[in-house]
């Protein structure tokens, strides 16, 4: 299937990536060229079979529900970009 | 001291332990050969010299006091996939330029407390997407191995071209790697080093930097299959950080290398001899069936009738689970921001400055399948055909006890060579990325020279949790290719 430059930025808006107006064109035509190799997927038969969402048969491990860790504020906002008093900064997002 | 560097890490391990030479003697013989070769081949993104003394000394200490471990004073390379608290970690992106994890990840916690000592972080594909080590942030790596009669700076493969390029150069005993879709084994097999993809769940993915989470898996890159059973042992086990990892004993996969192989039955799957595959790749993989029989084992064909869709189901998985476990580099909390007028307008800014040409592409693809009135069409589709896959492999398993196949479907190339036709880019994985959707070990070993000096190495696959006949195998194996080339130092 084909992917235009409409698609492409709706995609990169979904994905939160900017995607430059002269860069939509030749991303479409690099994204049409993947997907049509993709396609050849259509050729297996696979009715009826369970979609496989994990290679291992285990049943999830569930521990207790207590607390494990915390009281870790300098390391959680040691890689911020910007903080202050103890917060991340981030840009307004309410009027 | 270029003797201590190149020893194998079991010789190294048996030279600590009768006090041959110390810990700290070791690491400063990689600390000058990275010094001396990185700026040529560009393997590590991050050296940490001090911090390799200060693991080694204490190394030492532990050694007096009778505390050795079982890797006590291995100087041992990082994939920079893995959080190293304290320690600069990026995957290769500028996104994460400048992080310092506060935590460990659980396989270099369980290096550390096996006594390895850490050299430094190694370079990588960014968030392992790629087989060149192209998409770096931080540059390709060069392949020490060149062509005969060649100047042509090669690649080491990808996504752990950092790793394997730095155990083929001597500038650490082995490395840490990981494999989403071939990323250990490919690398090993352009440079002549051993690499080992374990059963999904046998290493913690606790810290390991997320690119597609039911494919990644970590293993290491060794000069020997010795040595990388070694390695795997150390960073196998259960974490209960990381809810996939399996709760299962680890053996000791060491004991495994050396053991006889007669009587095994070694399937050579039908479909993985392509068109157009170059013939000394198929000459080498004949090679490796000859040397099978003559230890004893029984030949079968067998079919895999899936294997041409592996790699189309796989790029859709893959971005798919990618465009998810990406979805964190908002520039929020750690990493990269660029600011712009509004939130998502800073978010679009950060993500479209911080990552990388195909990482943006496979985010897309990613979140295009994903997206409404595509998910059933391609990623359900995809998961189904993974399942035929697996069933494929169920199917043979009732008649071998593993395979052989090659591992890549070339030799190294040349950097530069393939980076404008994604779609060759990706065939280059076309043996390996199977066992990932299936979730089964397989081993890349050296096997041989291709006409122009290069090396070309072969594939064991086995069965879920059976790397240590795949370490049996491969140990047969290395014995009758007797691969001693080394490349030729030009750094």
């Amino acid at each position: 299937m084909a992917i235009d430059a409409d698609t492409v930025r709706k995609v990169a808006r979904l994905a939160r990536i900017r995607v430059e107006e002269s860069a939509l064109e030749p991303m479409a035509k690099e994204l049409t060229g993947i997907m049509a190799w993709i396609e050849q997927l259509a050729e297996v038969d696979t009715d009826g079979v369970e979609p496989m969402t994990s290679n291992v048969a285990i049943k999830l491990p569930l521990r207790e529900d207590v607390v494990t860790d915390g009281e870790r504020q300098g390391a959680v906002l040691a890689n911020a970009p910007r903080s202050d008093k103890g917060f991340f900064v981030v840009p307004k997002v309410v009027e | 001291m270029a003797a201590l560097t190149n020893m194998t890490l079991k010789a190294a391990l048996d030279g600590l332990s009768t006090k041959a030479f110390s810990a700290e003697e070791l690491a400063r013989a990689h600390v000058s050969a990275i010094a001396a070769a990185n700026p040529h081949l560009n393997a590590f993104v991050l050296e940490t010299p001090d911090k390799a003394i200060e693991m080694a000394r204490a190394s030492d200490e532990r050694r007096a006091k009778g505390e050795a471990g079982p890797l006590e004073g291995a100087s041992i390379g990082v994939k920079d996939l893995f959080c190293t608290e304290g320690v600069q970690s990026t995957a290769g992106s500028k996104i994460l330029n400048g992080f310092k994890p506060p935590y460990e990840s659980t396989v270099t916690a369980n290096l550390w407390r096996d006594g390895a000592v850490m050299l430094g972080k190694l370079n990588m594909d960014e968030f392992a997407m790629g087989s060149s080590n192209e998409t770096s942030a931080f540059g390709p790596v060069s392949n020490p191995w060149k062509a005969a009669g060649s100047n042509q700076a090669l690649t080491p493969g990808g996504s752990s071209g950092g790793s394997a390029s730095a155990v083929a150069a001597d500038l650490c005993l082995a490395a840490t790697a990981s494999d989403t879709g071939g990323s250990i084994r490919q690398p090993a097999a352009f440079t002549g080093t051993v690499g080992i993809k374990p059963t999904y769940g046998r290493c913690s993915r606790y810290g390991m930097i997320a690119f597609a989470s039911s494919l990644d898996q970590a293993g290491p890159i060794a000069k020997t299959v010795e040595d990388a059973a070694i390695l795997l042992t150390s960073m196998s086990g259960h974490d209960a950080k990381d809810s996939t990892s399996l709760d299962i004993e680890t053996p000791d996969f060491a004991s495994f290398v050396g053991k006889s192989i007669k009587g095994l039955r070694i399937g050579i799957p039908d479909e993985y001899r392509l068109d157009g595959m170059p013939s000394e790749i198929s000459k080498l993989w004949d090679e490796g069936i000859e040397w099978l029989k003559a230890a004893g084992c029984e030949i079968k064909r067998v079919s895999l009738p899936h294997t041409k869709y592996a790699l189309p189901a796989y790029y859709i998985i893959a971005p798919a689970e990618a465009s998810s476990n990406l979805a964190r580099y908002d520039g929020m909390r750690y990493g990269l921001r660029v600011d712009g007028g509004s939130l998502i307008d800073t978010y679009e800014k950060t993500r479209a400055e911080g990552f990388g040409a195909e990482v943006k592409r496979r985010v897309l693809i990613g979140a295009y399948v994903l997206s409404a009135g595509y998910y059933d069409a391609y990623y359900l589709k995809a998961q189904r055909v993974r399942r035929r896959i697996a069933e494929d492999f169920d199917k043979a398993f009732e008649e071998v006890d593993a395979l052989l196949t090659p591992t890549a479907p070339s030799a190294a190339f040349a950097l530069g060579d393939r980076v404008s036709d994604p779609i060759a880019m990706y065939l280059n994985d076309v043996f390996t990325v199977t066992t990932n959707l299936a979730g089964l070990p397989g081993l890349s070993l050296p096997a041989g020279l291709s006409g122009e000096g290069l090396p070309l190495g072969l594939q064991l696959i086995g069965r879920a949790l059976d790397e240590g006949t795949l370490f049996s195998i491969a140990g047969v194996m290395e014995d009758a290719a007797q691969f001693r080339a080394k490349p030729t130092r030009w750094w």
